[in-house]
């Protein structure tokens, strides 16, 4: 399906028979792919004609992980990530597709864009892209974009955000809100108060007193965050949290969960992992928005997450050149990369600890995420019928992340150095290999 | 080989009291009364030195050599900020310079030192006296002249003469600072050997 | 020490063995001859991101006191205002053969990461960075606090004293070092500002804070330290209502100065704004020590620079 080559006709891909894995992590069964779909999963399969066999011995075997929140940067940014380079980060960390935020160059506010970033997509072949169109023209939080369009258009948008900048017009954002109705769209809304946060460089507290940076206070996220569940259950819509970051938004959207209201959050891999402490060395790898919060926030977002008032991890890899982060703090780019770091991140701070089971993680980075977007070729179960969608993760090895090794163009990963869990073993796209023991898969 | 640093006395405290009670006599006799004259000493042991030549020098001459008559006629003059071997060293801290209040200008200064080795120290408080004023006339006195000198740089009064080699030490103590009078030649270890 | 970035980096005896030299360079400066030949040959470059003439000619004062060259890279006309970066400059003075950077700079951060981005390798002095911290106008503050109240006490720290700092915490670099640098040393600080110009989180800073300045004058401080106001914060929209109320609740007038004990010793950064932070005639009084500031300045970046320069650079990695 997203193996279109224009110089020829393409041969189906063998047959993929990976033995002795656990499938979600618990009893040992044996997956076989082909004809693009998952065409058994039990003991004893036999291998048939030409497969090909991956071992999988103490391998945990996943559905393709999807990611709600990918900035691919192009089109406009192709210095810090393009579709090719961000969709094979994406296959080496074990995804099979993410959602394309808006804010290019031009921004996806049309049929046109998103059409063209998911051809794009199609061309590389690395991962499924699913755009996320504007919610405003420019991401000027003027006026609507016209979301029907993107909706129809063959880029079959389903979300919608002005990431990167928050919806922060009432009046606005009840009208979006309204309008995602009309075809079951969802509003991702970046929640950040902009009069609250004017120049904010870090989280607000303990550590910006002493460093003299400009804060970026918890309740500039939770205050929008409550209105917005409020205006949601008001005209009765759907609203997605994006990079769900505070102890306080944790309780809001757990009572408005408790109440009813269609609304579902995410948390990134560097707000389950890192704290402001790490900014006190002014190294801008640590500067993202919203920002790395306290000790107590994180607990609270892996408690959220375990117990399932978060609903999905996200990544927001956010790629950026070098010279956009080797720079003073305050006039760093926001943002990290996390694509190829997320699944070791969330083995690390939730499984290893208990918080979450590997069905759980299926659950977290495949099921509800393709669940929010709509997307009903992913995140489908490990059984027969199924799309051919499948990860096999080895949780065993330890290694130093080393940025440089990553297939994304950029190298701003804040868990560079760290030693981290896990490693790809196999990404299956469709029932094409994409990864192969943590490689891409070329040709 | 052998580890051990070997150490020779060459002065005890009898030696060392001669050789400054000489000296003083030295300074009075080249026509200096304590009216003309400053004695700096160069710390750290320059300055005990100093003080204690002080007192003969106002002995001898029938002062009574108390707190103020020692003020007027002893001092210290710091050469650390004058150093040319700073850059190679760990952080040195400069010591004190205290100028007795009549200040240097038109006097006879006697610079103190404990050992006259290289020269260099000698020259570093020369440059540090010409930015304090301007002597009549600059004489040095050291308890040991050791050799080795490496710029045109001579004592007028030296307690003894004691020829080294490069790779041995010359280690003064002074009752004030590190509870005995004495100068010991050192030869270091082999392995332990620094210039 | 190797770089001279944020009091944080330094120990009590650090910081005293810093005074103890400034003190001495004091000593040398009322010499017929004021030049010292100690940083013969060496060069000094101060990068200044911010106008700040005072900063910049207090180092230089200090620099050239020293024998150093001294060259001015002022980012105003420059490359620098035309786009170049902090790591192009950095490279570019790396280059010319500079000894030690004084950096100014309105980004918190900058002098760290000039000393530690692997771009330049030599000795980075922070002349201010953002409202992160101005370490030399700490050390000259309590350098000129501890002449009047630990006089000829070399070692002394400022063990027992009692120092208030009032005015805009929140923006203020000089603050933040003089928290850091008072309590290693031993005196007691409180801090009195208006609510919104103390930071979210200072509850935390070894510090006692007060929003009532005569209640903290009350105490009798041995020292009052005033902040330099920024007018714009104190107007429509800002940190407080008008000007007028921020002097009548903060500003040090000739009343308030009255009522302190006869010792205590009034400091403030410079440039003052006369009228709103401290009244004229508080500035000229017997208790001011706002000049002798100045001065108390180029002795302790001499001694800065001393530190950092005389001495053989690999010994100290800190």
């Amino acid at each position: 399906m997203t193996t279109t080559d224009t110089h020829g006709p393409v041969a189906a891909p063998a047959p993929v028979l990976i033995r002795g894995g656990r499938p979600y992590g618990e009893e040992i069964a044996d997956v076989l792919i082909s004809g693009g779909r998952i065409d058994a999963v039990g003991t004893d399969i036999a291998s048939p004609p030409g497969a090909e066999i991956v071992e999988a011995e103490g391998c945990v075997v996943l559905p393709g992980l999807v990611d709600l929140h990918t900035h691919l940067r192009e089109p406009g940014g192709e210095d810090a990530e393009t579709v090719e380079t961000g969709t094979r980060a994406a296959a080496r960390g074990g995804f099979t597709a993410v959602h394309a935020m808006a804010n290019t160059t031009p921004v996806a506010d049309t049929a046109g864009v998103v059409e063209q970033v998911a051809r794009s997509g199609e061309a590389a072949g690395w991962a499924v892209v699913r755009p996320i169109g504007a919610v405003t023209v420019g991401l000027e939080g003027e006026r609507l974009a016209e979301l029907d369009a993107m909706a129809r258009s063959r880029a079959k948008v389903r979300v919608f955000s002005d990431d990167g900048k928050c919806v922060h017009d009432p009046v606005l954002m009840r009208r979006a809100l309204e309008y995602v109705k009309t075809f079951d769209g969802v509003i991702a809304q970046h929640a950040q108060d902009p009069r609250l946060t004017e120049g904010a460089q870090m989280h607000e507290g303990i550590v910006s007193a002493e460093l003299g940076l400009t804060g970026w206070p918890a309740v500039a996220e939770e205050s929008i965050i409550a209105r917005d569940v409020l205006l949601a259950h008001h005209v009765g819509s759907r609203l997605h949290v994006c990079h769900l970051s505070t102890a306080g938004s944790v309780d809001i959207v757990r009572w408005a969960k408790q109440r009813g209201i269609a609304v579902t959050a995410e948390v990134t891999p560097h707000h389950l992992l890192l704290t402001d402490e790490s900014v006190r060395g002014f190294d801008s790898r640590y500067k993202v928005n919203p920002p790395l919060r306290t000790a107590a926030d994180v607990e609270a977002v892996r408690t959220g997450l375990a117990d399932g008032t978060i609903d999905i991890v996200a990544t927001d890899h956010a790629p950026h050149p070098r010279d956009a982060k080797d720079r003073e703090w305050d006039q760093s780019a926001m943002g990290m990369t996390g694509l190829e770091t997320a699944l070791a991140v969330v083995q690390r701070t939730m499984v290893e600890t208990g918080s979450l089971t590997w069905r759980d993680v299926a659950r977290v980075l495949s099921e509800t995420p393709a669940l929010i977007g709509r997307d009903e070729d992913q995140g489908r179960p490990l059984a027969a019928g199924s799309p051919g969608h499948v990860l096999v993760w080895d949780p065993r090895p330890l290694s130093i992340v080393d940025p440089t090794e990553h297939a994304s163009r950029s190298v701003n990963s804040p868990v560079a150095g760290l030693e981290l869990p896990g490693r790809n073993r196999l990404t299956v796209l469709g029932g094409r290999i994409t990864v192969r023991d943590g490689a891409i898969a070329e040709g | 080989m052998n580890d051990e640093p070997q150490r020779k006395r060459v002065l005890g405290p009898e030696e060392i009291r001669r050789a400054l009670t000489r000296i003083a006599h030295e300074i009075l006799e080249s026509g200096h009364g304590p009216d003309d004259l400053v004695l700096l000493g160069i710390p750290h042991r320059g300055v005990p030195l100093a003080e204690r030549l002080g007192e003969q020098v106002l002995r001898a001459e029938g002062v009574d050599a108390d707190a103020e008559a020692l003020t007027a006629l002893v001092g210290s003059v710091d050469i650390t900020l004058y150093r040319d071997d700073l850059r190679g060293n760990p952080t040195r801290v400069p010591g004190p310079t205290r100028i007795p209040p009549g200040g240097i200008d038109g006097r006879t200064i006697v610079l103190v030192d404990d050992v006259l080795f290289s020269g260099r120290t000698v020259r570093a408080a020369l440059d540090a006296l010409s930015a304090i004023g301007r002597p009549a006339a600059v004489r040095l006195a050291v308890l040991v002249d050791r050799g080795h000198r490496e710029l045109p740089i001579r004592a007028d009064h030296v307690g003894k003469n004691l020829p080294t080699s490069g790779s041995e030490r010359v280690h003064v103590q002074l009752s004030e600072s590190d509870g005995q009078d004495a100068v010991d030649i050192v030869r270091p270890a082999a392995e332990q050997e620094r210039s | 020490m190797r770089h001279f970035i944020s009091i944080t980096d330094l120990t009590r005896e650090q910081a005293i063995s810093v005074l103890a030299t400034a003190e001495h360079m004091a000593g040398t400066q009322s010499r017929s001859i004021r030049k010292l030949p100690t940083l013969v040959g060496q060069t000094v470059v101060n990068l200044f991101f911010e106008d700040s003439t005072r900063t910049r000619i207090s180092f230089e004062a200090a620099a050239k006191r020293l024998s150093a060259d001294v060259i001015n890279f002022a980012a105003k006309g420059s490359s620098v205002s035309k786009g170049e970066s902090l790591k192009d400059t950095a490279l570019t003075l790396q280059a010319m053969g500079a000894d030690a950077v004084v950096v100014r700079s309105g980004s918190a951060g900058a002098a760290h990461l000039l000393a530690h981005a692997g771009w330049i390798d030599q000795p980075i002095i922070n002349a201010g960075d953002g409202a992160h911290e101005h370490p030399t106008q700490a050390m000259l503050d309590v350098f000129t606090v501890r002449r009047h109240l630990r006089p000829g006490e070399d070692r002394a720290g400022l063990d027992g004293l009692h120092v208030v700092i009032v005015g805009d915490v929140l923006h203020s670099r000089v603050a933040r070092s003089n928290v850091a640098l008072l309590t290693l040393l031993g005196a007691r600080v409180t801090l009195v500002a208006p609510p919104a110009l103390v930071p979210v989180g200072a509850a935390a800073w070894p510090c006692e804070i007060l929003y009532d300045l005569d209640e903290a004058l009350a105490a009798g401080p041995d020292a009052v330290m005033m902040l330099r106001v920024q007018r714009e914060r104190m107007t429509g929209g800002g940190f407080f209502p008008t000007v007028g109320e921020y002097a009548r609740r903060y500003g040090l007038t000739a009343d308030r100065a009255g009522r302190l004990p006869a010792h205590t010793l009034v400091l403030h950064p410079g440039p003052m704004n006369r009228g709103l932070e401290i009244a004229g005639d508080v500035a000229d009084s017997e208790r001011s020590v706002i000049v002798e500031q100045v001065a108390s300045g180029v002795f302790v970046r001499m001694a800065v620079l001393y530190h950092l320069l005389a001495t053989d650079a690999r010994e100290d990695t800190r």
